[in-house]
């Protein structure tokens, strides 16, 4: 599974100095209470907790405070290759500033050593507009400061990949409905029935062992209709989008209903699974398509109230 | 040991919009803490520790922004606590930072709460594909929407009710500065006719998707004893359920009915709708009012809706309801909770501006998150307690 969204962040006034800086190829620190100049500039001065207003424009060449080696570099850091992440003290700032060292191996590298930034040609505004690399004396070519207002919004994407391992009892859920069975289990004490199975009664915190094999039809306990899109959606509204209480379950399971339109599902309509063609089947709640109107009468309120 | 007496001596919050793109995170903070200080005369200097509170971390993608805030908010050496229990969670760093003083760790404790949902997208971070699930849940609204379904039904209730509640709220807002939303001319027509977007309910039924912040600073007795308009707090409560369990009463959930039992009998109340002057509810689907109403006892189960009806909880009824306009004016998720328990202070601090009420004594403020399953409650009043 990937969760992963491009977050927008809004930078306030003393961060947006700082971006507006890089993206002009210029360190800028923001004065502190006590005098120092700290990189990048605190928002609130950690001392007096006032509002960090005075910026100083500073070289970009400073001296190594302490350093660690990156030999497997991982997806979204600055460099493919090895590389070090050093605390840098940047000449003129009394704070060290977590950022790259491009070397080639642990051996050029120490503490005390002298390095200087060496910009991208193409910067936005970004602290990954540089990295740094060792100062070997000549000047580097002067940057053309890049155009346009400041910066106030960076886009900012996450990504998380995730691997779900699934439990004995989600296990037996999933390979029943590789067979086209739906699989719970019942609590040894209140003999309430799950689906899916969670391996323990919610209610009285006990593990449940005995596997119960539901029916296939059931009842619309209560629902929604979905009429409005969003990012990520998985399917097209309008859809309705039911608790449909199995006969045999204790608790609903969120499903689809089709074949029916939409206004016309109703609380205590009696509903059957569909499922998708064999072939398309993995060991997925998604092997059913949706629940469609079974040919039943609908269910006196009284029977599925207590589910609500 | 019986507990010490606490009271809200400062409040502040910022003005909540849709996008405040001019303040970072810590920006925004800092705003509403600004303001609280200011309003308790203190300097954070003078303050103990920090409490902060915020929705779920996939909102601004910033895991445990705490750690990186920590500065920004005065923390530095000093206890700084992040709580977090979804939509109540205002509520509850509220009374986890009255906890501290209560227990007489601490003198004067600075709380906040927030939400920046500008930096993402909260129906895309309320709706992340779980494994086991069909794909059909569509944000809070989606969730909440079967279980409107079911209070009407069992309730019998009319269908416009919902709408009397955005009306009553919309409207309530414009009298507050700092309302998200200040729709003029609401009514339950534009409500009813405004379009239906998980069906039962309504855009106008639904609340927005804010930038904001709200704090409090609070104080023991003897340091409350020195100001002028204290909101000393009677009692408090958080209760918790699972998010499913069979029979699970989702309209009416037990944690919600078992804590405020529970704050009734710690603050001697018999007959809360009689007895408290005026309530913040945590609203964000205008049908949530007449759902807590039964769920908090002020009225009876399936009846919530005829006190709404009736015109009870306007802003002149006898039992006034989101006088500040709610969180279906304005929600910065996190902050959406202590905005309720700080909008009680304010009404019994007689500090609320053309949205008081003449004369309230005693308020509830009120917050709920999850599946319906983290509830906090407080009880303010403008005398000490006596219990």
């Amino acid at each position: 599974m990937t969760v992963a969204f491009d977050y927008t962040r809004s930078t306030g006034p003393v961060i947006g100095r700082f971006l507006t800086g890089l993206r002009d190829a210029t360190i800028v620190g923001g004065r502190l209470a006590d005098g120092r100049v700290a990189v990048p500039p605190p928002e609130f001065d950690p001392v007096s907790h006032q509002a960090v207003t005075e910026f100083v424009e500073l070289p970009d060449t400073g001296t190594v405070t302490s350093w660690t080696w990156v030999s497997e570099p991982v997806a979204g850091q600055p460099f493919e290759r090895p590389f070090a992440w050093a605390l840098i003290t940047v000449d003129g700032a009394g704070t060290p500033w977590l950022h790259a060292v491009d070397v080639a191996s642990p051996d050029d590298i120490e503490t005390g050593m002298r390095v200087r930034a060496r910009w991208s040609e193409e910067r936005t505004g970004s602290v990954n507009d540089l990295v740094f690399e060792p100062d070997t004396g000549d000047r580097a070519v002067a940057q053309t400061p890049a155009a346009g207002d400041d910066v106030s919004r960076i886009v900012t994407p996450v990504g998380l990949d995730y691997h779900y391992a699934a439990s004995p009892e989600e296990s037996s859920f999933f390979r029943g409905l590789a067979e086209g069975r739906i699989l719970g289990q019942r609590c040894p004490k209140c003999r309430k029935v799950y689906v899916p199975p969670r391996g323990a009664c919610p209610t009285d915190g006990v593990p449940t062992a005995e596997e119960v094999e539901l029916s296939q039809v059931g009842t619309v306990t209560t629902f929604c209709i979905v009429n409005v899109p969003f990012l990520g959606q998985k399917i097209k509204p309008p859809y309705v989008s039911a608790y449909v209480l199995l006969d045999g379950a204790d608790i609903a399971l969120q499903h689809l209903i089709l074949d029916i339109p939409a206004e016309e599902v109703r609380m205590g309509m009696r509903v059957e699974a569909v499922w998708k063609p064999r072939e398309e089947w993995g060991t997925s709640i998604e092997n059913i398509s949706h629940f469609a109107p079974a040919d039943e009468p609908d269910a006196d309120f009284d029977s599925y109230k207590h589910h609500l | 040991m019986g507990k010490t007496p606490a009271a809200v001596v400062g409040i502040g919050q910022t003005h909540h919009r849709a996008k405040r793109e001019d303040v970072s995170m810590a920006g925004l903070c800092r705003e509403a803490m600004d303001r609280a200080l200011d309003d308790a005369g203190l300097t954070f200097d003078e303050i103990d520790a920090i409490v902060i509170g915020k929705a779920p971390d996939l909102f601004e993608g910033v895991m445990m922004p705490e750690l990186y805030l920590a500065e920004a908010l005065g923390a530095a050496g000093k206890p700084l606590l992040r709580v977090h229990t979804a939509g109540s969670v205002g509520g509850s760093t509220a009374i986890v930072a009255s906890s501290l003083v209560q227990a007489g760790v601490h003198k004067r404790v600075l709380t906040v709460a927030f939400e920046k949902q500008s930096e993402s997208n909260a129906m895309w971070a309320l709706s992340v594909p779980v494994p086991f699930v069909m794909p059909v849940h569509a944000g809070a609204g989606g969730y909440f929407a079967p279980h409107v379904r079911s209070y009407i039904r069992r309730s019998e209730a009319p269908s416009h009710i919902g709408a009397i509640v955005a009306a009553k709220d919309r409207n309530n807002a414009l009298k507050n500065p700092y309302a998200h939303l200040h729709n003029e001319g609401t009514t339950v027509e534009s409500v009813l006719a405004s379009q239906m977007l998980w069906d039962p309910i309504h855009y106008d039924e639904t609340c927005p998707s804010s930038d904001g912040a709200c704090a409090m600073v609070i104080a023991a007795e003897d340091v409350a004893k020195t100001y002028e308009a204290p909101a000393w707090i009677h009692g408090t409560v958080m209760r918790s359920e699972p998010t499913s369990a069979a029979e699970r009463d989702q309209v009416n959930p037990q944690a919600g009915r078992e804590a405020a039992a529970a704050l009734w009998k710690a603050t001697g109340i018999t007959d809360p709708a009689r007895e408290i002057d005026c309530a913040e509810i945590y609203v964000p689907f205008a049908w949530f009012e007449p759902m807590w109403l039964e769920n908090l006892g002020f009225a009876a189960e399936g009846s919530g809706w005829k006190l709404t009806e009736a015109g009870e909880t306007a802003l002149d009824g006898g039992l006034p309801v989101n006088m500040s306009g709610g969180v279906l004016s304005s929600n910065p998720i996190g902050a959406s909770g202590m905005l309720r328990f700080a909008e009680a202070a304010l009404q019994v601090r007689g500090r609320a501006g053309e949205h008081q009420v003449d004369g309230a004594r005693r308020a509830l403020g009120h917050a709920y998150g999850g599946g319906s399953q983290f509830f906090s409650m407080w009880v303010v009043g403008s005398q000490p307690p006596t219990n």
